[in-house]
C-alpha cells in the first residue's frame, strides 16, 4: 500500500499461507498498521486517532439510540425522554453522543488547522486533503440532520432557516427546497428523511476515511518539517521513520486518553453546557424562538452567510452586475459554501514551494491571524445580528477570503522562506539534541559555518 | 510548543462557545442549590417537600407529562415507598381506552398533562431555560455558574413586583425576572401556602426552592447515576493515561537518546 520501501508480510504458518494466497488481508492489515511513520511527528498528528474514535462511537451509540428512538413530528420528543428516563444507561448514551458530536468537531478543526500550518495539502497529498474536506462535508450534513432528530425548537427552526438557504438559490430555489423537506415545509416528511440520511451519511464517511487513509499511506505521512522522507532503500527509510505500531499507536493512545478524561468530565458534569436549552423545548411551528442558533461548530460559517447583508457593497455590486439574480440572500449561500470551497482549493491557491509553515517566517503571521479569525467568526456567529457584531463578522469574512485567495498565492512569490533542515532524522536528533542542552546548562555557542 | 498550545488553546477555546445569545435584560440572582457542581446531589427531603409543593400548587394549572409516577420511587430521586407512590398516583385518573372509561392512574402511567392550554409542561422547564449568559457570548458565566435554569425558576416565583396591568383582555403580572417584565401567571407561592410535615420553613422563597429541586430532578432524573459514572470514567481513564505515559516514554527512550547522541556527535567535530 505505501509508496515508501518496507518489510512486507512473509505469511509463515500453513494457515497463514492458505489465507494469504486466497485473500491477501493479512498483509493488507500488515502494511497498514506497520507502515513507516516519521519519527519527528508531534502532538499534533494525534487527532487521527481522536476522530477514528469519534466516528466508532458516534456509530455505536447512534444504533443503540436507534433502537429507542421514533422518528415522528408527534413521538420524537417524547421518545427521547423516553431515552433519558426508561432506557438502561440511555441518558449516558444520548450525552455521549450529543457530546461525541462536538468533539468530533474540536478534533476535526484541530487536524485541518495542523493541515493548513504544516502544509499537508501540498503536493503530493491533495488527494488527501480533497477526501478530507469531503469527510467534513459529509460530517457538516450529519451532525445538521442529527440536531434535527430530538425535535426540539431549535431542531425545528434550525432545519427551517438552513433548508430556506436552498430556497434562495435563483429559479430552481423553491422547488428545490420543497423536494428537500417533502413538503412546503419542515414537518413528518422531513424528520423521517433526516432519520435515514443521518443513519446513511456516517457509513460513507467511513468509506471515504478508508480513501483518507489509502490516501496518505500511498504518499507517506507529512511531518512537522516538511521535509519528505528519504526513500532510497530500506535503511535509509529506517533512519527517518519507525513503524506505525507500537511507536505511535500507543503515542495516540494516551493523547487520546488525555483527550477523554476532559471529554467524560463534560459528560458527566456539564452535558448540556454546549446545547441550547431552547432544545428541550418540543418543536412548535407557532412560535419562533427569540434567536435561532446553530450548534458552536456551525457558527463560524454561519457568521459569513449573515454578514453579506443588502448594504455591503459587494453585495450591490453582485446584484448589479448579475442584473438583481444574486441578492443579498443568495449571496450569503455562495459566500457560506465559497468559505468551504476555497479552504478545498488551497494545494492549488498556495503558490509556495516550501511545505512546512515553520519555515515560512511571513505565513505564520497570517496563519495565526487566521486562528484568531475562526475564533472571532466563531463568536460573532453566537452573537445577535445588530449592532457593531455584522461588521465584525464582515471584516472576519473577508480576512477568510483574502487569506485563501489572496494572501496565500501572493505569500510563495513575496516571502523568503528560511533554510530547511535536510532529513527527518536530522529534524528528531535536533529536536532531542536541543532540548538535553536547554536542560542541563547554557546553550553551546552556535559555532559558524565556515 | 508553546506557540503550539497558544494556538490549540486558541482552537478550544472556539469549541468552548455556546450558541447562547442573550435573551432578555432580567437579572437572575444565583442560588446556592446541594445538586450542583460535580459533587452536588439531589436532597431526597427537598425533593420530597418539593412533590409537595408541586401537587398542593402548581399541578392546579401544569403537568409532568413526560414523568412516570414510579419514578419517585427510584433511587437519586425523592425516593418515595412504594405503597406511597402508588397512593400518590391513585389520586389522579386516567382515560383508559380499553376500558372505555376514566381510571385512577397506576404507577406505570405518567403525571397527568398541563390542564391548561398556556401552562407549559413542567418536565424540563428546569433544563429548557438559561439564567445565566455572557459575558459578551463567551460562555464563560455558564461554565462557572452552571446554565442557571433552576435559578432563572426560582427568580421566576420570587420577582413579583406586586403591580398588575390588563391586555388584551388578559391579566399580566409584573414579574423583574420575567424577560419583559410582563408574566400571565399569577404569583403562585406566599408565605406558609403549604404546610411541611417535617416542619421545616414555609416562606415563600424556601418553597421557590423546594419545588425547583424537585423540577430540576424531573428534568434530569438520572443526574446521581450520570455524575458517578463521569467519576469512574474520569479515574480510569486518568490511571490509563498515566500507564500509556510510562509505556511510551519507554518505547520511545532508546530513540530519543540516540537522537542526542547523534546531535552531540554532529555538533562536537564542528569546533
Amino acid at each position: 500500500m505505501s509508496g515508501i520501501p518496507h518489510d512486507h508480510y512473509e505469511p509463515k504458518t500453513g494457515i497463514e499461507k492458505w489465507v494469504e494466497s486466497r485473500l491477501p488481508i493479512i498483509g493488507l492489515i500488515y502494511g497498514t498498521i506497520m507502515i513507516p511513520t516519521p519519527r519527528n511527528l508531534n502532538w499534533m498528528w494525534i487527532w487521527g486517532i481522536v476522530l477514528a474514535f469519534c466516528l466508532g462511537l458516534q456509530i455505536v451509540t447512534g444504533i443503540v439510540l436507534v433502537m429507542h428512538y421514533t422518528p415522528h413530528v408527534d413521538l420524537a420528543f417524547a421518545s427521547v425522554e423516553h431515552i433519558m428516563r426508561d432506557v438502561n444507561g440511555g441518558h449516558m448514551l444520548r450525552y455521549l453522543h450529543a457530546n461525541g458530536a462536538s468533539l468530533f468537531f474540536v478534533a476535526v478543526y484541530l487536524h485541518i488547522f495542523r493541515g493548513l500550518f504544516y502544509g499537508s495539502y501540498k503536493a503530493p497529498r491533495e488527494i488527501t486533503w480533497i477526501i478530507g474536506m469531503l469527510i467534513y462535508l459529509c460530517m457538516m450534513g450529519t451532525a445538521f440532520m442529527g440536531y434535527v432528530l430530538p425535535w426540539g425548537q431549535m431542531s425545528f427552526w434550525g432545519a427551517t432557516v438552513i433548508t430556506g438557504l436552498f430556497g434562495a438559490i435563483p429559479w430552481i430555489g423553491p422547488d428545490l427546497q420543497t423536494w428537500l423537506l417533502g413538503g412546503p415545509a419542515v414537518g413528518n416528511a422531513t424528520l423521517n428523511r433526516f432519520f435515514s440520511l443521518h443513519y446513511l451519511l456516517p457509513f460513507v464517511i467511513a468509506g471515504l476515511v478508508i480513501v483518507h487513509i489509502w490516501a496518505f499511506h500511498s504518499t507517506g505521512n507529512n511531518n512537522p518539517s516538511g521535509v519528505p522522507v528519504r526513500t532510497t532503500d530500506k535503511e535509509v527509510v529506517k533512519k527517518d521513520t519507525l513503524p506505525f505500531w507500537p511507536y505511535f499507536v500507543i503515542k495516540d493512545l494516551f493523547a487520546l486518553a488525555v483527550v477523554l478524561v476532559v471529554f467524560f468530565a463534560i459528560v458527566g458534569f456539564m452535558p448540556n453546557y454546549l446545547g441550547h436549552p431552547d432544545n428541550y423545548i418540543e418543536a412548535n411551528p407557532l412560535a419562533t424562538p427569540a434567536h435561532i442558533v446553530p450548534e458552536w461548530y456551525f457558527l463560524p460559517f454561519y457568521a459569513i452567510l449573515r454578514c453579506f447583508t443588502a448594504d455591503v457593497w459587494v453585495v450591490q455590486f453582485a446584484s448589479w452586475i448579475s442584473f438583481g439574480i444574486i441578492d443579498a440572500k443568495f449571496f450569503g449561500v455562495l459566500a457560506m459554501f465559497g468559505a468551504i470551497i476555497v479552504m478545498a482549493l488551497v494545494p492549488w491557491l498556495d503558490t509556495s514551494s516550501v511545505r512546512s509553515g515553520r519555515y515560512r517566517p511571513m505565513f505564520k503571521g497570517f496563519f495565526y491571524v487566521f486562528c484568531l479569525d475562526f475564533v472571532v467568526l466563531t463568536w460573532a456567529g453566537a452573537m445577535p445580528a445588530e449592532g457593531i457584531y455584522p461588521i465584525i463578522a464582515l471584516i472576519g469574512s473577508t480576512y477568510w477570503f483574502a487569506y485563501f485567495l489572496v494572501i496565500l498565492p501572493l505569500l510563495g512569490i513575496f516571502e523568503t522562506p528560511l533554510p530547511q533542515v535536510a532529513t527527518v532524522e536530522e529534524d528528531f536528533n535536533d529536536h532531542y539534541g536541543k532540548a538535553k542542552a536547554s536542560k542541563t546548562g547554557p546553550k553551546p555557542v552556535p559555532t559558524p559555518a565556515e | 510548543m508553546l506557540r503550539k498550545l497558544t494556538l490549540a488553546a486558541l482552537l478550544a477555546g472556539a469549541a468552548a462557545l455556546p450558541g447562547h445569545a442573550a435573551e432578555g435584560t432580567a437579572h437572575i440572582h444565583d442560588v446556592d442549590f446541594s445538586f450542583e457542581g460535580p459533587f452536588g446531589t439531589y436532597d431526597k427531603m427537598q425533593l420530597q417537600r418539593g412533590l409537595q409543593v408541586y401537587t398542593e400548587v402548581c399541578a392546579a394549572c401544569h403537568g409532568l407529562k413526560f414523568v412516570p409516577l414510579r419514578t419517585l420511587a427510584d433511587p437519586g430521586g425523592p425516593e418515595l415507598p412504594e405503597d406511597q407512590v402508588r397512593a400518590y398516583a391513585g389520586q389522579f385518573e386516567i382515560f383508559d381506552e380499553e376500558l372505555d372509561d376514566f381510571r385512577p392512574r397506576l404507577e406505570t402511567d405518567h403525571f397527568p398533562e398541563s390542564s391548561m392550554e398556556n401552562a407549559p409542561d413542567l418536565s424540563l422547564m428546569t433544563k429548557a431555560r438559561a439564567g445565566f449568559h455572557g459575558p459578551l457570548g463567551t460562555g464563560l458565566n455558564q461554565l462557572f455558574n452552571g446554565i442557571g435554569g433552576p435559578e432563572y425558576m426560582v427568580n421566576i416565583l420570587t420577582s413579583y413586583t406586586g403591580e398588575e396591568k390588563e391586555q388584551a383582555g388578559t391579566l399580566f403580572y409584573g414579574n423583574t425576572a420575567f424577560p419583559g417584565g410582563w408574566i400571565a401567571m399569577p404569583p403562585p407561592l406566599s408565605d406558609d401556602l403549604v404546610e411541611y410535615a417535617d416542619g421545616h420553613d414555609a416562606d415563600a422563597h424556601h418553597l421557590a426552592e423546594d419545588v425547583t429541586a424537585f423540577l430540576m430532578w424531573t428534568a434530569e432524573p438520572k443526574m446521581m447515576a450520570r455524575k458517578e459514572a463521569g467519576f469512574t470514567a474520569v479515574i480510569f481513564l486518568v490511571m490509563l493515561s498515566v500507564l500509556l505515559y510510562l509505556t511510551n516514554k519507554r518505547l520511545w527512550a532508546p530513540y530519543k537518546a540516540a537522537a542526542r547522541k547523534a546531535k552531540a556527535a554532529a555538533d562536537t567535530p564542528a569546533e
